[in-house]
């Protein structure tokens, strides 16, 4: 099981670096739907079989990672009309790098972290850290509202992949909470995405630059 | 009982949703609220060991901390509700259901966060404060009240996402600590304290220092307050700056208590007390020559932050002086915010070189907002200056020589620079030119902020035996060694 799970590991990552470097935001939906799909898998690979709480928790997961969030996300991208990112902040080569650099880091900071022994030689742990970090790149780099909501769901997922670890200690309630949670935050950042393009006929974050000292 | 003081304010935003009219629905607000401080006044007569005062298993539990944040923060609410009808009267061009309705639930979840003894939990209802408090920020509708609420939202989602991440963290920190099991109930934790894992507890204090700092708006993760503060109504300046911050001040604490019970206690003090100057510096720094004046209450809030956490990090009598400046400034926050919102009315502008003579063109504000600044910076008698004297003979009693001193610059700094900008608004001739001119004092937008300021007054003078007593039961919750 450990290898099949590592093999979703290292796809996961692998996410991250296609959503920093394509430039077709519909390709970085893409990306996050599938990694949301394979985020909902990790726990019965990590754990083995949960009964009806493992069933409700991958639905759950598939659910509004997989599903409902990007096709939240590509009605707003149809009704706003956008298809590229022009001009990142950070180019895609840059963030790659950083992207890169921020992958080795987390491998060496969760190399100072113990981890107990049922976990032990897991690599969720630097997968986590990784994918919180690409996340955070996503969103700081980019100028396009949707692009940054898409990198805080990055960062969600790196969150979640965590959590994984304390699965079988952690009530389902907060699982679900959190989960609830994410959807409607995303919810709630389409409804301004929306406000945006309806106010300045754009969705590019450049245009929010009037509130300074 | 402690079930009801949650469901309670949600079937009131049931009701707001519901209720017709936009012309009597702001009256729901302060019914709601004022029923709502009399519950809380129920749970909180209860002793503390008492049945009513655990619930869900050990979820949720009402003790001295708690206690001091929930009837602060009801009280707050209240007196802020209170002036809502008059305030949405004025603005009845814009509706108000989801707006009022969005109060009710954020009245639930910070009452949530008072009451929740599971870090899950309190991460749930914390993430609930933000999403509903874009709303709340949009009310004006337009380009800088639509970026200042994206910014929030971004910052504020970012947060409170380090904030989980640093949950779990806490929670594994009990698995490698040789626990049988993780854990996020706070009860727990406390038990297993000294036996965490040193390294991921203090990865986890970190990480949830820095998330529900953001909250709070410690520099260097203020920059979405002035921007927030700015453009949001004052109104709802007064119920983020007094209760919002609370909240995430009081998650905060939270933390605190593991860490202080934990292999890692020195090293948060420290930390806290660094952050806690730090917040007062970058926001000393930001008020001179500030030309807007909610910005300039927003640096005045983040200062005020750091006061608070800088109590804390200190420890001792400044504990207690911390969580007395929180009931304080809360108050202080909410007389300079409201008639801010007065004066801001009467010129339509917040910019110091449109705003002059407030003395003049509205009277009670003008004076209210004098009032308000000469509290805050911590003038004798008011309430903010027994707090912060306090808080600073606690640290120079306790050695932090060099920490007391620049507490003292500071203070100084943050008086000269918000007395500027305050005196501007209030002296001088009012300008001729008739400004959209709707605006009088009234009763209405009056009377609540002087109740504010008479508690401010109150508390400068005599700290009530049975506050006091609660502040120090609460304040050796933070103290007591495990």
């Amino acid at each position: 099981m450990d290898q099949v799970l590592d093999v979703v590991l290292i796809l996961i990552l692998a996410l991250n670096f296609y959503a920093l470097g394509v430039s077709r935001i519909r390709g970085i939906v893409n990306a996050v739907a599938l990694q949301g799909v394979l985020l909902g898998i990790v726990p019965l690979l990590a754990h083995g079989s949960h009964g009806l709480r493992g069933v409700l928790l991958l639905i759950v997961t598939v659910g509004l990672k997989g599903v409902a969030i990007p096709r939240l996300i590509l009605y707003a991208m149809r009704e706003a009309k956008i298809q590229h990112e022009v001009k990142p902040i950070i180019s895609p080569m840059n963030s790659l790098f950083l992207a890169g650099v921020g992958t080795g880091l987390a491998l060496a900071l969760s190399s100072t972290l113990p981890l107990a022994d049922q976990h032990a030689g897991l690599l969720i742990v630097p997968a986590s850290l990784s994918t919180v970090w690409n996340g955070f790149l996503l969103m700081t780099a980019r100028r396009k509202a949707i692009t940054q909501v898409l990198g805080y769901l990055v960062l969600e997922n790196g969150i979640f992949l965590f959590g994984v670890l304390l699965l079988e200690a952690m009530p389902l309630l907060v699982e679900l909470g959190v989960l609830l949670d994410v959807f409607t935050g995303v919810f709630v950042m389409g409804i301004i995405v929306h406000q945006i393009n309806r106010e300045f006929a754009t969705i590019s974050t450049e245009h929010l630059a009037e509130l300074k000292e | 009982m402690l079930y009801l003081l949650v469901l309670f304010p949600l079937v009131m935003a049931a009701v707001a949703l519901a209720a017709p009219s936009k012309r009597d629905r702001p009256w729901l607000l302060p019914a709601g609220a004022l029923l709502q401080l009399a519950l809380v006044g129920l749970a909180i007569s209860q002793p503390v060991g008492s049945p009513g005062a655990t619930a869900w298993g050990g979820w949720l539990r009402l003790d001295a901390l708690g206690r001091v944040f929930l009837g602060f923060i009801s009280l707050m609410f209240s007196l802020c509700m209170m002036y809502a009808p008059a305030y949405l009267a004025l603005r009845i061009d814009r509706p108000n259901r989801v707006f009022c309705a969005n109060l009710f639930v954020m009245l639930a979840m910070m009452t949530l966060v008072t009451l929740s003894y599971h870090l899950g939990l309190m991460w749930v209802a914390m993430e609930a404060t933000t999403l509903v408090s874009g709303p709340l920020l949009y009310f004006n509708h337009n380009p800088r009240s639509l970026e200042a609420t994206w910014k929030m939202l971004l910052v504020g989602s970012v947060g409170i996402a380090l904030a989980l991440l640093g949950s779990f963290f806490l929670a594994y920190s009990s698995i490698e600590g040789g626990h049988s099991g993780s854990t996020l109930l706070f009860e727990q934790l406390m038990q297993i304290a000294p036996r965490l894992s040193p390294p991921w507890l203090h990865a986890a204090f970190v990480l949830l220092f820095v998330g529900y700092g953001t909250k709070m708006g410690l520099a260097p993760m203020h920059t979405w307050k002035p921007d927030a503060y700015g453009e949001a109504p004052g109104l709802v300046g007064a119920v983020l700056a007094g209760g919002l911050t609370s909240t995430a001040f009081l998650a905060v604490l939270r933390v605190y208590q593991i860490c202080r019970a934990g292999p890692e206690a020195e090293l948060t003090r420290q930390i806290m007390i660094g952050m806690g100057l730090l917040s007062m510096v970058v926001a000393a720094a930001m008020m001179i020559r500030q030309r807007d004046i909610k910005r300039m209450l927003a640096y005045s809030s983040v200062e005020q932050m750091g006061i608070l956490v800088l109590g804390v990090g200190v420890g001792g009598m400044a504990t207690f002086g911390a969580l007395l400046h929180l009931i304080n400034n809360g108050l202080t926050k909410g007389v300079l915010f409201l008639s801010a919102g007065n004066i801001h009315r009467a010129y339509g502008s917040k910019r110091l070189d449109e705003v002059q003579g407030a003395l003049e063109r509205a009277p009670l504000s003008g004076a209210l907002f004098l009032f308000g600044f000469l509290a805050i910076t911590g003038s004798p008698p008011f309430g903010p200056f027994v707090s912060e004297f306090t808080i600073l003979s606690a640290a120079l009693a306790r050695g932090h020589y060099l920490a007391g001193g620049l507490f003292l610059v500071l203070l100084a700094t943050v008086f000269i620079g918000m007395g500027r900008t305050v005196l501007g608004v209030v002296q001088g001739p009012a300008p001729a030119t008739p400004s959209s001119g709707r605006f009088r004092d009234s009763f209405g937008t009056g009377a609540p902020i002087v109740c504010m300021a008479a508690l401010v007054v109150l508390l400068g003078v005599y700290v009530p035996p049975p506050l006091a007593e609660l502040l120090h039961a609460a304040a050796a919750l933070l103290e007591a060694p495990a």
